[in-house]
């Protein structure tokens, strides 16, 4: 199950053309600058572009080809806006059942309103209308709105630009739920990489008009080739089970591939899948377990590479079980450990951030 | 008080309003539609011809009509050799000379409206499985429903004043052709002002009621395209 999208597309200056597999399941972020191309890629794949030329194949079936070219309102999928877009002439009820209403009458099954509804938490505002919302309950309509065709794919164009952050704060949560609780793939386009961070599971970066790299979130973070290593706030996230807690301390434990962390006063429920964000630069390196420190997240690892990131400054990709994080430290302490790639070592993280 | 000649002339411009707002809402819509999106390059062309009868004295447009529709011209002679009757000095004359007159005022507010939706919102209509036709009915035309109104009261109103275009195809036969502007006119002629002032006020007072309604509804729709 995969999405093959290749597509080119000239226009006066600017060119696209990339050529992607991306997985037919989770959270692909297409992420870069503005004007990379990024939503013209999205807009391609709904069918959007009619100058865009190539081939989309979807879980086999050919949405575009040389010969076959399936109408926009024939693709099965789901399409979010950045602006909310709603129809300003239809209630909020009115807005989610066009869709539904033209999905079902093609023979396909839609969710029920409820479904969508539930979804995204908008039961109050049914018999409303659009120019009575905020924002963020406009979006959140849009995104019932498109779910509720029962899409094969939801593409979502930088759904939270167009508001501010504590409306940002509103909707995240539902877009957290939506990649926890949906079967389909969502295509992500996003310039935010917090909001990549936290959402995606697989990542395409996009520049100029071309894929600059793709691959698992974890990968492609911790890549140290790519740009977003090499920047002053390089990070990397890890997935991380809820094991337990310590009342006494308001400690929680997270498990992962390579040990347990310790997090400060997060209460999670046991079992729940949590994403871990790590700075490099809250990272430091020793050769011996240090017993004498303040820091409770101490975990043996494996240098893997080294990059200078800048004349005094370089950035150590570590293995520490399955995962990958980075550090950033100074070239002076690189060559008073000497280190190398295969150096065994242990890594101290300062402090951690729970994502979801 | 208005002598049945007059209320017969009061009846027929009334028709020809209706029939000729009828017909240029039908033709103009799609005409307007397609002057809203399409990208041709020459496109203004059709667009200043559109605006011709703004600008025209309605004679110049009356006359070169009276030579299409004559039975020796381009179109009354199509017409004669299908067994119609001449156009020229009838009500289908006038309806066609109106259509062509008012032509603008419909077009217009119409490819105002449908270009003030932009395309985002057909852009959702296809994203939710609505195909071309179905997303002009059901987003085009009800978001462009205040252009709507302003296009048919416009068409209509501007039809009521018609006297030039009329004089010159319609002539001017009491009963038939006969329209209240011309009729207003008549009555001038014939220094017959108490009969002038029932049909000229009337006209006012009709004109006047339906330009306020357009603005009064345009602003209840909180869109103002006159």
């Amino acid at each position: 199950m995969t999405i093959k999208a290749r597509f080119q597309l000239s226009r006066g200056e600017f060119d696209l053309n990339v050529d992607l597999q991306l997985p037919a399941k989770g959270v692909t972020a297409i992420f870069g600058p503005s004007g990379c191309g990024k939503t013209t890629l999205l807009r391609a794949i709904a069918g959007l572009e009619p100058q865009a030329q190539g081939e989309l194949t979807v879980n086999d079936q050919i949405w575009q080809d040389s010969r076959t070219r399936l109408a926009v309102h024939k693709r099965p999928i789901g399409y979010v806006f950045q602006e909310p877009s709603l129809f300003e002439h239809l209630s909020v009820q009115k807005n989610i059942e066009y869709g539904m209403k033209r999905s079902q009458s093609a023979g396909n099954p839609s969710l029920s309103l409820e479904e969508a509804v539930e979804l995204l938490g908008i039961g109050h505002l049914l018999q409303r209308q659009p120019y009575q919302l905020s924002g963020g309950e406009q979006q959140r309509v849009a995104i019932a709105r498109a779910l509720a065709v029962n899409p094969q794919v939801l593409l979502l164009d930088e759904p939270m630009a167009a508001l501010d952050d504590a409306r940002k704060q509103e909707i995240l949560p539902y877009l957290e739920n939506l990649h926890q609780q949906l079967d389909i793939p969502l295509l992500y386009v996003s310039h935010s990489r917090d909001e990549v961070a936290r959402l995606a599971d697989y990542l395409v970066m996009m520049q100029a008009g071309r894929t600059v790299a793709e691959g698992p979130l974890e990968t492609v973070f911790a890549s140290l080739e790519m740009p977003l290593a090499q920047g002053p706030d390089a990070e990397t996230v890890i997935e991380a089970v809820v094991a337990g807690r310590d009342g006494a301390y308001d400690l929680s434990y997270l498990v992962f591939s390579g040990g347990r962390f310790a997090v400060a006063g997060e209460r999670m429920p046991q079992g729940k899948r949590a994403r871990l964000q790590i700075q490099a630069r809250d990272v430091s390196l020793t050769l011996n377990r240090q017993s004498d420190t303040s820091i409770l997240n101490i975990f043996p690892a494996q240098v893997e590479a080294l990059a200078e990131t800048s004349t005094a400054q370089m950035t150590v990709r570590l293995r520490i079980g399955k995962d990958l994080i980075l550090a950033r430290i100074t070239r002076k302490s690189a060559a008073d450990l000497n280190l190398q790639p295969g150096s065994q070592v242990f890594a101290q993280i300062k402090s951690v951030a729970v994502l979801a | 008080m208005l002598t049945q000649q007059d209320l017969d002339a009061l009846l027929i411009t009334l028709q020809l309003a209706g029939v000729t707002t009828l017909i240029l809402l039908l033709i103009g819509t799609p005409f307007a539609w397609w002057l809203a999106r399409s990208r041709w390059r020459y496109k203004f062309l059709i667009e200043a011809v559109v605006a011709l009868p703004l600008v025209l004295p309605p004679t110049v447009l009356g006359f070169y009509l009276l030579l299409a529709l004559a039975p020796d011209g381009p179109v009354g002679s199509l017409v004669k050799s299908m067994g119609g009757d001449p156009l020229p000095f009838s009500f289908t004359g006038l309806v066609i000379g109106s259509v062509f007159y008012s032509l603008p005022f419909v077009v217009q507010p119409l490819q105002n409206a449908f270009r003030a939706i932009g395309r985002r919102p057909l852009e959702v209509a296809a994203t939710l499985r609505a195909a071309p036709l179905d997303r002009f009915f059901s987003v085009a035309v009800p978001l462009a429903r205040p252009g709507f109104l302003t296009a048919a009261v416009l068409g209509f109103a501007h039809t009521l004043g018609e006297f030039g275009v009329v004089l010159m195809i319609g002539g001017n036969i009491p009963g038939e052709t006969q329209v209240v502007s011309i009729a207003i006119y008549d009555h001038v002629e014939a220094l017959e002002y108490g009969q002038a002032h029932w049909l000229a006020g009337g006209l006012l007072a009709l004109s006047f009621v339906m330009l306020m309604a357009v603005y009064a509804l345009n602003r209840r729709f909180m869109v103002v395209r006159l």
